[in-house]
């Protein structure tokens, strides 16, 4: 489904990404780990040409995103739904606007029909009565919601998810992963998820790979990553065990 | 010999110390050589940015899907937001003209110009004028900081994602709606100013309304009108593309949003009065009749 190869991107000389190779099997959750500024967001936003790479190929369903042109890459993109960490609903549209906004542009469906799907993600979420709410109006957790409902509705084959657990409490944080996986299996996706989460990682990961300075360091079972001897993943894990000791939900 | 070496010693504090100055005076020239060298390539970097984003925008126009529905919601919605603000500035703009050229026309025994010559200044300069530079100053900064705020919040890109073009979507639509909307609030300011240069003119003279606006048309020609609304697409567009680009373009987090938004504001009004100049010039060189 999606094969990474020798991923470069640097931001005024600054390497973020050195390297990066990976593939993702269909219908697999993989998660991509790392501390704050090791290159995770970029990584993702490199899959999807959000920003250029300087180097390296991306492979998704067969098409070398990094070569499309933009009316190439933008069918393609139809066909993959992204979660931002802020969630990005669109401030001056109510949820039913911005639930249909990829609709309207992408497909020629009946109003009924774009009801239905609207519905169908609503019930999802769990959050029918804030079908004509302004994001103003909701909380954290709901905007992650609804922007993850947004981003299903098109019935996407690949998900990119960046940081959705983010900002969250441990509860809510604990709902969105569970809801990413119900999502998964209902949808029949693909997802690439990153976060520096492992509660979430734990719940979502099918495979893993832990970024540290724009190289990946581990790659593999979220289990054996954690027992890991690897003195950088012994730290990097025993401080998120620690970070979960201190109160986080299990 | 003590007074000698005290004499030395003071001679070389003086040295130190001047070669301290010096060495300050060259690091703060230094600063200033630095921040000056900064300030002129950002300016030209946002000029060759805006000239860039204009052709963008003019690729753009003619590639479909036309969004009319929301130009025409940009168009009702600016237009709306500045209606009462130039409506206002304009009946004071045309009644302190009035209330100043009375005066001055009747030294020369020329007050039966009143009407003619508030007419031309307005039609021809400052209706169309002031009524961009409000216009600036309330749509711009607002373009601005929403296309800012929408950067920086990541909601161009998930629009980016779900595969519609955020430029046609926000920047065409809006830089359209600015082009077209303003001519048409210059053609009220123009008549609202009329107005108020009335009130000031019944006020000094007996003058009835029917013999005012005669007066009026009669000194105002064809010539005067149409390159005065004519530039007003051209500040339109001014208006709509500067504060497009800036939000667009914005850096990240909430300073960036402010910054967005003040300098809107403020290279549309220099673009403006840059461009008024230049156009009056090509109007004259290109239309003598209006001499």
């Amino acid at each position: 489904m999606i094969e990474i190869k020798d991923l470069h991107k640097a931001f005024n000389g600054n390497i973020v990404l050195d390297g990066v190779s990976f593939t993702v099997e269909e219908a697999e959750n993989m998660v991509v780990f790392g501390r704050s500024g090791t290159g995770k967001s970029v990584l993702l936003k490199c899959m999807i040409r959000l920003m250029e790479a300087d180097s390296g190929d991306v492979i998704i369903s067969g098409q070398d995103v990094t070569k499309l042109k933009l009316k190439e890459l933008n069918e393609l993109r139809k066909d993959i739904g992204f979660l931002f960490q802020g969630a990005a609903l669109y401030d001056s549209m109510s949820v039913r606007e911005n639930l249909e906004f990829p609709l309207i542009r992408n497909f020629k469906l009946s109003q009924v029909e774009m009801d239905k799907r609207v519905n169908k993600v609503l019930e999802a979420v769990s959050l029918e009565e804030a079908i004509d709410k302004m994001p103003s109006e909701l909380s954290g957790g709901m905007r992650k919601r609804i922007g993850l409902a947004r981003s299903v509705i098109t019935n996407p084959k690949l998900m990119l998810y960046d940081e959705p657990t983010t900002g969250l409490d441990p509860i809510t944080s604990k709902e969105i992963s569970s809801l990413i996986i119900d999502l998964q299996h209902a949808f029949k996706m693909t997802s690439v998820v990153v976060t520096h989460d492992l509660l979430c990682a734990k719940i979502i990961a099918d495979r893993a790979i832990v970024l540290n300075d724009g190289k990946i360091v581990a790659e593999g079972d979220i289990k054996n990553l954690v027992t890991s001897e690897d003195p950088l993943l012994k730290n990097f894990f025993s401080d998120e065990i620690i970070e979960e000791n201190n109160g986080r939900v299990q | 010999m003590n007074s000698v070496l005290h004499i030395f010693v003071k001679v070389k504090d003086h040295f130190i110390i001047n070669q301290k100055l010096n060495l300050n005076i060259t690091s703060n020239t230094d600063k200033f050589l630095t921040r000056t060298e900064k300030s002129v390539t950002d300016f030209f970097e946002m000029i060759a940015g805006l000239f860039q984003f204009s052709f963008k925008f003019l690729k753009e126009i003619f590639i479909p899907p036309y969004e009319v529905e929301q130009i025409r919601k940009h168009m009702i919605e600016l237009g709306m937001k500045t209606l009462p603000i130039v409506g206002v500035t304009g009946f004071i703009l045309g009644l302190v003209l009035a209330m100043q050229l009375s005066p001055v026309l009747k030294r020369f025994g020329a007050e039966a110009f009143l009407p003619g010559s508030v007419g031309i200044s307005i039609v021809r300069e400052l209706g169309p004028v002031i009524c961009a530079l409000i216009f600036a100053g309330r749509v711009s900064s607002g373009i601005g900081a929403e296309l800012g705020s929408m950067r920086v919040t990541e909601q161009i890109d998930a629009m980016e994602v779900s595969g519609v073009n955020p430029f046609r979507y926000l920047v065409v639509t809006r830089v359209f709606a600015t082009t077209f909307i303003l001519p048409i609030l210059t053609v009220y300011v123009i008549f609202i100013s009329l107005i108020g240069a009335y009130i000031a003119v019944v006020l000094v003279q007996n003058m009835t309304w029917d013999y005012y606006l005669d007066r009026v048309i009669f000194a105002v020609e064809f010539g005067d009108a149409i390159p005065g609304i004519s530039k007003t697409f051209v500040f339109g567009f001014i208006v709509g593309i500067v504060g497009a680009y800036k939000g667009y373009t914005a850096d990240s987090g909430t300073e960036g949003v402010g910054k967005a938004s003040t300098s809107s504001v403020v290279v549309s009004s220099l673009l403006i009065l840059i461009f008024d100049m230049v156009l009056v010039k090509l109007t004259l060189w290109l239309w003598p009749t209006v001499k």
